[in-house]
């Protein structure tokens, strides 16, 4: 009964957040939205490429790059997606009181209003992916994609990157105009330390220590193998090192390292959400304005 | 007592900057989440360009634009929306029935953004110099005044429009201030100089005052900035003054256009649309 009520949750919350992305407007102007996006977020990196190396993109670390960059989409938007549910229901709706003393389960009801982020943000990692093998000349062979692989730490990554979007939701309770600076900040850190367009062995050896903690390094590495293994090959082989600083990992052993590190930050996260969850309580936070 | 229509302006524009700075200062933690993590992005950026082994000005190209983000994000979520969600949360009606200028009320919300975010840019300018070894050649530090004060006043001009425009909307005013984030950091060349787009694709995204502000401040602070540059400074600040006085008339009809509107369409105080 009580997992009947947590799914009906699940999808109401779900398409009460579709409902709050799309209909304020037609599907045509959405999915424009939807494309124009990404792809500019993708060609700031392009051009900042374009401008260093003279036009050239038929190389393995242009792929590495504009692969990794089409991956930290999930990263960004899905970050933002969790926290801005606690900052748009609160400010802007004032309808956080009334959801959160409703008897139902307060992270099923995030995380369902989270769902409809992934899902688009989904469609906006495939057009940037398509925009680039079809433009740009990215070494993505689509039958030498290892899917289950792909399927597997995408599944884990995407929880993963959820149950972190609770823990900033936690903290945009305490803070008023910042969630913006949150998501973008949080996403930040990941963007540099986890190899995201670079790898991270050009970081100072004190950053690399702190990657490697880090439950979205591994998983940008075993999606990048999954999806562009000749590429990852090349990469090493052109490289003549360990460029990655990965490359002697398996992949079942980069599957487990970010399984141990997604269950920590998990337990962090949560423990987060609720400590900050109990301040607010305690500070009357939870139906907060500032409008300043 | 009463008071002439110049100090009742002048003390509209105190009055609604007030809260914007106050606010900030009654939240501390503001300079960790808005100067502190915005920097790990300036830090991706930076990384890219010195794996590419990119030469050194392209770093501080990343730092300056990285820290005039913040006035682009100021225009569209604290001006362009303002209005909108003050609607939304029903001090709109406050305004319109206040007996002092619309125009002072926005002036005021651009003096304290203005104020805001120039320590926010300032401190992040600061804290990416000493963490990437950004050098600056500062050479005419009056005439990079005048650029960066043209370049505001354009700016902020520019979203007091916005601010009139985005009362037509619904819940397309988050959307599209949303949408107008990357492209825009795009278009204008905040990461890279705007020449490498093309001439007509640069001489397009001007319209938007940071990008020849952006061009101009990177001639006047760097050595080699004026090799990447789109135009010369000189032409980018006469191009910047007029576009302070278009924005500027622009955003007064703008607000009596939709004050109007908002009026005899009854939609003024209607929310949730």
């Amino acid at each position: 009964m009580a997992v009947r009520n947590d799914l009906r949750l699940l999808k109401s919350s779900a398409w009460l957040g579709w409902q709050m992305e799309a209909n304020w407007t037609d599907p045509f102007l959405f999915a424009t939205y939807s494309i124009v996006k990404p792809i500019a977020g993708t060609l700031i990196l392009v051009f900042m490429y374009l401008v260093i190396t003279g036009g050239e993109t038929a190389n393995d670390f242009f792929s590495y790059m504009y692969v990794g960059n089409a991956l930290y989409m999930f990263v960004a938007e899905v970050l933002f997606g969790v926290t801005w549910v606690i900052h748009d229901d609160r400010e802007h709706y004032m309808t956080l009181k009334h959801v959160y003393i409703a008897p139902m389960n307060f992270y099923i009801y995030i995380f369902g209003r989270s769902a409809i982020k992934i899902a688009i943000t989904s469609f906006g990692v495939l057009i940037t992916l398509a925009f680039g093998v079809l433009a740009l000349g990215v070494g993505i062979d689509l039958g030498a994609v290892d899917w289950l692989l792909l399927t597997a730490s995408l599944a884990v990554g995407l929880l993963c990157i959820c149950i972190l979007g609770l823990a900033m939701g936690g903290v945009s309770f305490l803070t008023a105009k910042h969630s913006i600076g949150i998501n973008e900040g949080l996403a930040g850190v990941f963007y540099v330390m986890s190899g995201v367009v670079f790898p991270i062995t050009i970081l100072p050896s004190w950053a690399q220590t702190i990657s490697k903690f880090l439950p979205v390094t591994y998983w940008m590495e075993v999606v990048r193998r999954a999806i562009e293994p000749a590429v990852m090959e090349g990469l090493a082989a052109s490289s003549g090192y360990d460029v990655t600083g990965m490359g002697d990992m398996s992949n079942l052993t980069l599957m487990l390292l970010l399984l141990v590190s997604a269950g920590v930050f998990f337990i962090m996260s949560i423990g987060v959400f609720r400590v900050a969850d109990n301040i607010a309580r305690k500070k009357g936070k939870v139906d907060w304005t500032t409008a300043y | 007592m009463s008071e002439g229509p110049l100090m009742r302006n002048l003390r509209t524009i105190r009055g609604r900057a007030y809260p914007r700075l106050i606010g900030s200062t009654r939240e501390p933690s503001w300079f960790f989440f808005d100067v502190v993590l915005p920097l790990f992005t300036i830090a991706g950026y930076a990384y890219v360009y010195r794996f590419l082994e990119a030469d050194a000005e392209f770093i501080g190209y990343v730092v300056l634009g990285g820290a005039m983000t913040a006035f682009w994000l100021n225009i569209l979520w604290s001006m362009a929306s303002q209005l909108y969600w003050e609607k939304e949360i029903g001090n709109l009606s406050l305004y319109l029935m206040a007996p002092t200028s619309r125009m002072s009320i926005l002036g005021g919300m651009a003096v304290g953004g203005l104020v805001e975010t120039t320590i926010q840019a300032a401190a992040t300018v600061v804290v990416g110099v000493i963490a990437f070894d950004v050098i600056f050649s500062l050479g005419s530090p009056v005439t990079l005044l005048v650029v960066f004060v043209v370049t505001m006043i354009a700016l902020y001009g520019m979203g007091m429009m916005f601010a009139s425009l985005y009362l037509l909307l619904g819940r397309e005013a988050y959307h599209l201030s949303s949408l107008m984030m990357e492209p825009v950091y795009f278009a204008t060349g905040f990461y890279f100089p705007v020449r490498s787009l093309g001439r007509w694709a640069a001489a397009g995204a001007s319209i938007i005052p940071i990008t020849l502000g952006l061009d101009a401040m990177r001639q006047l602070i760097f050595p080699v900035g004026a090799d990447d540059a789109f135009l010369s400074v000189n032409t980018e600040i006469a191009v910047l003054c007029v576009l302070c006085v278009v924005f500027m008339v622009l955003a007064r009809y703008a607000l009596r256009y939709m004050e109007h509107l908002g009026k005899t369409t009854g939609r003024l105080t209607l929310r949730w649309q």
